[in-house]
């Protein structure tokens, strides 16, 4: 069926495996009208999704370096491109995302526009020039550029800081999904999900969570979007929600304003037994419902955290040309775009489906025993999803008095809207895909800059290839349990974190990335003091807002990198011009790297 | 001015352009959030404000993402810094 080599034939490889997708999404289908449990049918869509990228996991093995740490620079541009966009989008953009927008509103949709701007930042400043570099990890660059292991080794603190962070909050979700689907404890699920991550990148390194990624991409994009367009027709809205969805915001606000919303107030004594976590509506749809300036320091933070996550530079460092690495940034940013602009739709379909008296699934305006007997309800209500209590004592449901958690939005929707149970099953193997492919490029930043970088670089660099990549392997291991016997403790929200781990990135990596091409002048020193103290300063400023302390600028918990990198870059900027200016070969490298031709700097084996 | 400092010198026009147009679709246009969404131009019905922030501004950085790739293109074509196909 297929001749040649693998990399001539993607495109038929993917599509066959989506039509292969899309017949076990019709098998199901009829399976359940045939009476399968819709239990089994979650355990299948879960078992067989991860069962094939385990295979593909399988099939990439390495024993090669550059095939291991880089794909063997052969990933072709637009594929790179769709590995990017599952790379980034992670279980909180896609479980949580829709959550946050139905709750929060205009204030929220910042992070939309970070998340995506950000990508304008890496295309023009940085990944280019890092891909001529031909570094393997993003401290390999830092360590080269600057010169010594001072440098090298803070590029590596701050990576697994923000990588770290960030990584705990997907294994997170690969749990909560696994413990769903699967019905077994979270702490168990933890570990399975963990599993499944190490199954698709411990052999085959950055090659296997290549191809795993683009397989995950297609699964994580058709379980989003089919649901979206499925409810909007059904629900007579639009044929393309994106573009027909206009009557149904409008719809919203006018709803809005005739059940109250911020006109009636709930008393502390009536949220206190409101279960943790789940939330009423008490923002407007569609309004513009904060300031500017937390808006834009949000966005700003989210685009330069963005710029500065090795996890996604490196997926840049894969690609055959300059060339390739630039179109595939905005290759990248197109298969983001298509989730992400379903998201505010998907919050609008579901909001309006609860609301609107006028439809079937409308719950605001019915008595409140009526709406405690629907099916769906009392499935949700026991997963902690969702909650109703007659605070006014007047038998009807109103609008304040229906609480939902952020994770129902995508997770029950479908299921409110009447669609059958083979799309919740869709869904949960969409989730499980996005928080899976975050959370194997995370583990593998941070397992390779420890395993080239520390180890080959500093502590034993006559290292043969098997035992760096033994050492690879094995630190890939305990970095993955580390990050899920922290998981299993649940300490902070997925969201939460994830905002958090952009932040420390922007810290203490942003400004010593692009100076490192756009300022010759920058040095060693420079950039020692430019991670060390932004990161530093970050820290400091996180801890001073937790512990109560007042905030500096209206700059919140969520956006600490403003501090931490203004700090770097004034501290970079003053330490590196007080010393002495790189050497002649030094700005030679730069010179070499900002120009598309001609060999990389560093060689193919380093 | 040699070959290279010139080559380097339209990338860097090229970034500013880029940089412009990035800094007004994510930070200079939500300044006026409330003057957006009291305004008359409504893209496909929807509010000013809301439309940016769900389809407009996101769509823009796709686009310019790619423009910005082909300006590059041209001015590293034009000093013959191309990379070769076997490269």
């Amino acid at each position: 069926m297929i001749k040649g080599k693998f990399i001539d034939n993607l495109p038929k490889v993917y599509g066959i495996y989506t039509g292969g997708f899309l017949v076990f999404i019709i098998l199901m289908a009829i399976a359940e009208q045939a009476g399968m449990s819709a239990k089994l049918i979650g355990i299948f869509f879960v078992a067989f999704t991860v069962g094939i990228y385990a295979i593909i996991g399988y099939l990439s093995r390495t024993l090669q370096l550059d095939a291991y740490y880089v794909a063997g620079r052969q990933v072709p541009t637009v594929f790179n491109g769709m590995a990017t966009a599952a790379d980034w989008m992670s279980g909180a953009s896609f479980v949580a995302m829709a959550g946050g927008i139905y709750f929060k509103g205009y204030g929220y949709m910042a992070l939309l526009v970070g998340w995506t701007g950000g990508y304008v930042l890496v295309a023009s400043l940085l990944a280019p020039y890092l891909r001529k570099f031909g570094c393997y990890t993003v401290p390999d660059f830092i360590g080269t550029r600057y010169g010594g292991n001072l440098a090298r080794v803070s590029a590596v603190l701050v990576l697994t800081v923000a990588s770290f962070t960030y990584v705990t909050a997907q294994i997170n979700a690969t749990g909560t999904i696994a413990s769903v689907a699967l019905d077994i404890p979270f702490g168990i699920a933890v570990y399975v999900g963990l599993a499944s991550i190490l199954i698709c990148s411990m052999l085959g390194g950055m090659r296997a969570v290549t191809w795993t990624q683009v397989a995950q991409y297609i699964v994580l994009i058709i379980a989003y979007l089919l649901p979206v367009f499925w409810i909007s027709n059904k629900m007579g809205a639009g044929f393309f929600p994106h573009f027909m969805l206009a009557d149904e915001v409008a719809r919203i606000a006018e709803l809005e304003s005739q059940f109250g919303l911020g006109t009636v107030k709930n008393s502390a004594a009536d949220l206190a037994t409101v279960p943790k976590g789940l939330a009423g509506i008490t923002k407007a749809h569609s309004e513009v419902n904060t300031t500017p300036w937390k808006f834009i320091s949000l966005a700003v933070c989210m685009m330069a955290g963005t710029a500065s996550l090795p996890h996604v530079m490196m997926r840049y460092f894969t690609t055959p040309s300059v060339k390739s690495a630039r179109r595939s940034v905005g290759w990248s940013l197109f298969f983001i775009f298509l989730l992400y602009s379903s998201a505010p739709m998907l919050a609008t379909l579901s909001k309006l489906s609860l609301m609107d008296p006028n439809l079937t699934t409308g719950i605001i305006g019915k008595s409140i025993a009526e709406v405690q007997n629907i099916d769906w309800y009392q499935n949700w209500n026991q997963a902690n999803l969702m909650f109703v209590s007659d605070f006014n004592g007047n038998g009807t449901l109103e609008l304040n008095e229906f609480f939902m958690g952020g994770k129902a939005v995508v997770l029950a929707t479908p299921e409110i809207a009447g669609l059958p149970y083979v799309i919740s099953g869709l869904v949960a193997a969409g989730g499980m895909a996005a928080a899976m492919s975050t959370a194997d490029g995370l583990v593998l930043a941070i397992a390779n800059a420890l395993s080239h970088d520390l180890y080959y670089k500093i502590i034993d660099p006559k290292a043969e290839t098997a035992k760096r990549l033994i050492v690879a392997r094995v630190l890939l291991v305990i970095i993955g349990f580390a990050g899920a016997t922290i998981a299993a403790l649940e300490i902070q929200g997925i969201l939460g974190s994830v905002i958090w781990a952009f932040d420390f990135a922007m810290s203490g990596l942003f400004f010593p990335l692009v100076l490192g091409v756009w300022w010759k002048r920058a040095n060693a020193q420079g950039a020692v003091a430019g991670m060390l103290i932004g990161l530093a300063v970050g820290t400091w400023y996180l801890i001073h807002v937790r512990t109560g302390g007042t905030p500096i600028w209206g700059v919140t918990q969520l956006t600490f990198g403003i501090h931490g990198a203004l700090a770097s870059l004034v501290s970079m900027v003053v330490v590196s011009l007080a010393t002495k200016a790189p050497d002649a070969a030094t700005q030679k490298m730069v010179d070499e790297v900002r120009i598309p031709s001609g060999r990389t700097v560093l060689g193919k084996q380093h | 001015m040699s070959k290279q400092e010139q080559h380097w010198e339209k990338t860097r026009g090229l970034l500013f352009v880029t940089l412009a147009i990035w800094f007004v679709f994510s930070i200079g246009i939500f300044l006026f959030g409330a003057e957006m969404e009291a305004s008359n131009f409504r893209p496909l019905g929807y509010p000013l404000s809301y439309y940016m922030t769900c389809q407009g501004s996101l769509g823009i950085f796709v686009i310019l993402i790619f423009w910005f790739a082909n300006r590059q293109e041209k001015i590293d074509e034009e000093f013959g810094y191309t990379e070769k196909e076997d490269d």
